[in-house]
């Protein structure tokens, strides 16, 4: 690791502030971007700490409104009693990222903004039609995630907290990678007073997305029988050594069947 | 046995400080004055050394030094070598090109070592490592042996002719092709074994301390085998003269093979240590691990082995390409050849075998021996042929396999070796009656109602451990001796310290080899010290690789154990007054047999230090140093039987069960045997479904890290059911065979038999990743 000068934010104004230092970068639970300084691949000049933020943290249900704050970690998603009750497909998908000690460090604001192309997250807000709240504005999931790690947030600007309506139904169902545990197919699929949505995340060269084919079989029928016989289609999947794309697009109905059953249970 | 003698469950003595934090390791060392060492490594797979500009660097904060090759080469440092010579069948020497520890004129594999900087912190040393400027003209560059043999691919290394390192044959050509062309049956396969990455949990790492006031060098280091590295260090690469060098290797964090090599950062630390003046110190971290420790097995290779009208096998001929990487390391000329086609003829009697072993240079890195070394390729490659031909044949693997067995001893195969002893019959009964075999087909169709596909594979490995006998070694090829030494050391009060050339990274032999004495002289395990891993304090020994400490190691203490039991009866005869044949050891004490005349251990121990009292003639104190020699290979073998169910609809391989049933000898402690099996089948079942390295083609490892490189992990593996049916080694002292690679050696076949039983393929590549698997049932269910 460079040698970095570290600021911890009092508050999200504070924080706003510091950021504009040198080359700074916005640190909440550090999951990814302490694994890239080690390693030399990310070489910021200030790290500005948002953990001890207050205002980031926690779960809000109010009626069928769920509010998360940025810096809540994923463990505290998982665990949420409110959260389980209103919409426990999230906190499930929050169960199943990393290992406890990544759950117990990482936050949802530092994911979606860091947006990786395989993590759980942004399938979820996309599939949920959420809003991410930010310092200046807010923007909807379809506008946020933009491909492979970038999203709509300008320099310096600052997620602060996630909103969305509880969905009648919804389940997240996640392929993982045998080595390192991210999603090489994850699909979130959610029921809500909108209709139909189906995100897939792991997949995709362009980041996470809905699949539009998925979408309109379940709208018509929202069971796992409808997606009998689907074919996803493999253009513009990724293809690595450990899926190529003709297995992704095969793990996307796969897992969007059983993600389908899983919301129906 | 009693209850820490041979044959007892004793729990392991070194364990406390392992769990506990408390193990000291290279990196735990510090000298005074002790500096940093950072390298700086080709990023290109395969590129000419245009220039080295070093000068920046050396105006870094904290630097001390910045050295390359050109000052490593002037100071009279010897290239790294391969100690074992091969001849290719045309009579010529293996061509080994030039390992430089520091490269100068051209880079090979992408983490050669080109500069190393020394600063005062890793940071710092880092930071320099990066100021240092290298101009590169890249070349083409081959990873896949294979291509590498092709009219027109890149020349790696000058002095072999299109990269091939030798063209080696063993056993009858002509009378095996004739078998073969005789056969009533032919079954024939390719098989690919696997390229794997070793990952001991500790890495590699040397610190280097020149003393000037003494001119004597110390070397920490994380071997299996200190004292060879002192040899080699001194004999071929010039470092220091043997005197002046001292190896150490204290705890050491798994090894499986990797360090057992001498690599270029040891000789480079102890060499800038003398050059800066300071001690220097390198631990790798794990991406440097990934890169430049040997890696093990990347096999090519085609099979034909002929049946009879009665399904016995007739001949078996095996064409093998084994890719050795970028430079030949110490031991890497051995494994494709006398550790893997000598083995080929596994449980079987096999009467004509002939195996050609062309050994190639890519531009990957080098390729070592790695737990099992040539036996689990020997083993993969004749149990997927076995297994392929009862499909074939149409008969049941585990019959085929017993009409073939070898059921008399001594048995001398087609291919160097003499078994010993063995009971084939019983590891394949105790294995078919664990698994309950007989019951397999009805769980097959259980699954089926479920939509999951059930298969199982049987594998029937043999292994040859040990090592040895010296001479024979040599005869082939070895560079070194293959034998053991060990001293005993009963101190004045009669704790023992016993002093051993075997190294533990990991097997715990600071517990069996106490066993043993406690075994012997009813001495508590705790009042016996076993001292390794450091020259200055064991003479000369071999170190711990093809599971000899047990075989070999453990003789070697048994021997001196021997003296040292004579000269204490003598003693004992003596202050007793009676005859010394008349003496025996019992519970810690030394009695006249059928009297009540005694004298305890500790007194007879104190007897020999204070010397008022010995029998005539008699040199004080007790203490006797043993070399031994092995008389043959030991030949561990068994059975392992696995059984999957695999989801069609992603190709996740579920291990129901494995079974794995061995005959390893005389065995000291089941528990430590029941932990090297359960790591072994762990590794074996890694490289099956989960391990494997990768390069692209343009030579970058795409698999330099754990989110690409998939370790087996404890919920990828099912409860082992293990359990031993042994025959005693009647080659050495304690009938023991060894037990530390057959996990590894014994399962990919058994696991890759049970995935294709269960798709209904005829191979399928490893490792068997849910993608692989599913693209394999899908192309099946195409046709």
């Amino acid at each position: 690791m460079y040698s970095v000068n570290y600021h911890r934010a009092a508050s999200v104004t504070d924080a706003a502030k510091l950021v504009k230092n040198g080359d700074a970068k916005l640190l909440s639970g550090g999951m990814t971007l302490i694994p890239a300084m080690k390693t030399r691949l990310a070489a910021p000049s200030d790290l500005v700490d948002l953990s001890r933020i207050k205002d980031l943290q926690g779960v809000k249900v109010s009626g069928k409104t769920i509010t998360i704050g940025a810096g809540t970690t994923h463990y505290e998603v998982a665990s949420d009693e409110k959260l389980k009750k209103a919409c426990p497909a999230l906190a499930h998908l929050a169960s199943l990222i990393g290992d406890p000690a990544v759950r117990h460090k990482g936050t949802i604001g530092g994911s979606i903004a860091n947006n990786d192309p395989a993590a759980d997250y942004p399938a979820a807000l996309l599939a949920l039609d959420a809003t991410i709240v930010t310092n200046k504005r807010e923007i909807a999931a379809d506008k946020f995630f933009k491909g492979l790690f970038e999203t709509a947030l300008k320099d310096g600007e600052i997620v602060t907290a996630v909103t969305f309506t509880a969905p009648a139904k919804a389940a997240y169902e996640k392929f993982r990678n045998p080595a390192s545990r991210y999603a090489i197919v994850g699909v979130f699929v959610a029921k809500g007073k909108d209709g139909v949505r189906v995100a897939v995340t792991g997949a995709g060269d362009d980041g996470v997305f809905r699949s539009k084919e998925i979408e309109a079989a379940l709208a018509r029928n929202f069971a796992a029988a409808a997606l009998d016989g689907m074919i996803v289609p493999a253009k513009n999947l990724m293809s690595d050594i450990h899926a190529s794309a003709d297995y992704r697009a095969n793990l996307i109905a796969v897992m969007a069947k059983r993600a389908v059953a899983a919301a129906n249970a | 046995m009693g209850i820490e003698g041979v044959g007892a469950r004793v729990a392991r003595k070194e364990d406390k400080r392992f769990i506990t934090g408390a193990g000291r390791y290279v990196d735990d060392m510090v000298v005074p004055g002790m500096k940093h060492a950072a390298f700086v490594r080709s990023p290109h797979a395969h590129a000419q050394i245009k220039k080295i500009d070093v000068r920046q660097a050396q105006g870094m904060p904290g630097v001390i030094g910045v050295l390359t090759g050109k000052e490593l080469k002037a100071d009279g440092i010897g290239n790294l070598i391969c100690g074992w010579m091969i001849h290719s069948k045309d009579g010529s020497p293996m061509k080994m090109g030039a390992w430089s520890p520091l490269a100068f004129d051209k880079v090979r594999y992408v983490g050669d070592a080109v500069v190393v900087v020394v600063a005062e912190t890793k940071g710092q040393a880092r930071d320099a490592a990066e100021a240092v400027d290298i101009t590169y003209k890249e070349l083409k560059a081959v990873v896949d042996a294979p291509k590498a043999l092709e009219r027109g691919a890149p020349q790696i290394h000058p002095e072999a002719d299109n990269n091939l390192i030798f063209d080696w044959e063993l056993g009858d050509g002509k009378a095996t092709d004739a078998a073969i062309q005789a056969a009533a049956h032919v079954t024939r396969m390719k098989i690919v074994n696997n390229r794997l990455v070793p990952n001991a949990m500790e890495p590699r790492a040397a610190l280097g301390h020149y003393d000037k006031a003494e001119d004597h060098y110390t070397c920490w280091t994380t071997s299996q085998n200190p004292h060879v590295a002192r040899l080699v260090m001194s004999a071929f690469y010039n470092v220091a003269p043997e005197n002046k060098l001292r190896v150490i290797a204290p705890d050491v964090g798994g090894g499986f093979g990797s360090k057992i090599y001498i690599y270029p950062e040891e000789i480079v630390c102890l060499w800038a240590s003398k050059k800066t003046g300071v001690p220097v110190k390198w631990v790798a971290d794990r991406t440097e691990s990934f890169l430049t420790d040997a890696h093990g097995r990347d096999h090519v290779s085609t099979v034909e082995m002929g049946f009879d009208k009665n399904n016995r096998i007739t001949g078996l001929k095996v064409d093998t390409i084994a890719n050795l990487g970028a430079y030949m390391s110490l031991f890497s000329s051995c494994v494709p050849t006398y550790l893997y086609a000598t083995l080929l003829s596994g449980q079987y009697d096999i009467p004509a075998i002939h195996a050609n072993v062309r050994a190639v240079y890519t531009n990957t890195a080098p390729v070592d021996a790695y737990r099992g070394a040539g036996r689990p390729e020997a083993t993969y490659l004749l149990e997927r042929t076995m297994e392929t031909a009862a499909r074939e044949l149409g008969v049941s693997p585990a019959e085929l396999r017993r009409k073939n067995f070898i059921t008399s001893f001594p048995h001398q195969t087609p291919v160097i070796m003499n078994y010993d002893a063995g009971d084939y019959a019983a590891s394949l009964d105790a294995a078919m009656k664990a698994s309950d075999y007989a019951g397999f087909a009805a769980r097959k169709t259980a699954a089926a109602k479920k939509g999951k596909l059930r298969g199982i594979g049987m594998s029937n490995y043999i292994e040859a451990c040990g090592l040895a006998p010296s001479a024979a070694v040599g005869s082939l090829g070895a560079g070194v001796g293959l034998w053991e030494s060990a001293e005993v050391r009963v101190n004045a009060v009669g704790t023992i310290e016993v002093l051993t050339g075997s190294h533990s990274h990991g097997q715990g032999h600071e517990t069996t080899f106490a066993q043993l004495v406690n075994q012997r002289f009813g001495v508590p395990i705790d009042s016996v010290s076993i001292v390794h891993g450091d020259t200055d304090k064991v003479q000369m020994g071999m170190g711990t690789y093809g599971s000899r400490s047990g075989a070999v190691g453990m003789s070697a203490v048994a021997k001196a154990l021997d003296k040292v039991e004579a000269k204490a009866k003598k003693i004992a005869a003596h202050l007793l007054e009676a005859d010394e044949g008349d003496i025996v050891i019992e519970d810690g004490t030394l009695k006249v047999a059928g009297t009540d005349k005694s004298v305890p251990w500790f007194q007879m121990a104190l007897a020999a230090y204070t010397a008022h009292n010995l029998p005539g003639g008699m040199e004080p104190g007790l203490k006797e140093t043993a070399f031994y020699d092995p008389s043959n290979f030991t030949f561990p073998a068994g059975c392992y039987i696995c059984e999957v169910e695999i989801d069609p609809e992603t190709g996740t391989t579920e291990i129901i069960q494995f079974v794995a049933a061995d005959d390893f000898g005389n065995i000291i402690n089941p528990m430590i045997v029941e932990g090297q099996v359960h790591g072994g089948i762990a590794q074996g079942i890694g490289q099956a479904l989960l391990e494997g390295a990768f390069y692209d083609a343009s030579g970058q490892l795409l698999t330099a890290s754990y989110m690409d490189y998939t370790m087996p992990r404890a919920s990828d593996l099912p409860s082992f059911k293990v359990s031993t049916s042994n025959t005693p080694c009647p080659g050495n002292p304690l009938g023991i065979k060894g037990c530390g690679e057959a996990g590894a050696i014994g399962s990919p076949p058994a696991v890759i038999n049970a995935i294709t039983d269960a798709i209904g393929v005829t191979d399928i590549a490893m490792p068997a990743s849910p993608s692989t698997v599913w693209a394999a049932i899908r192309a099946a269910t195409k046709h």
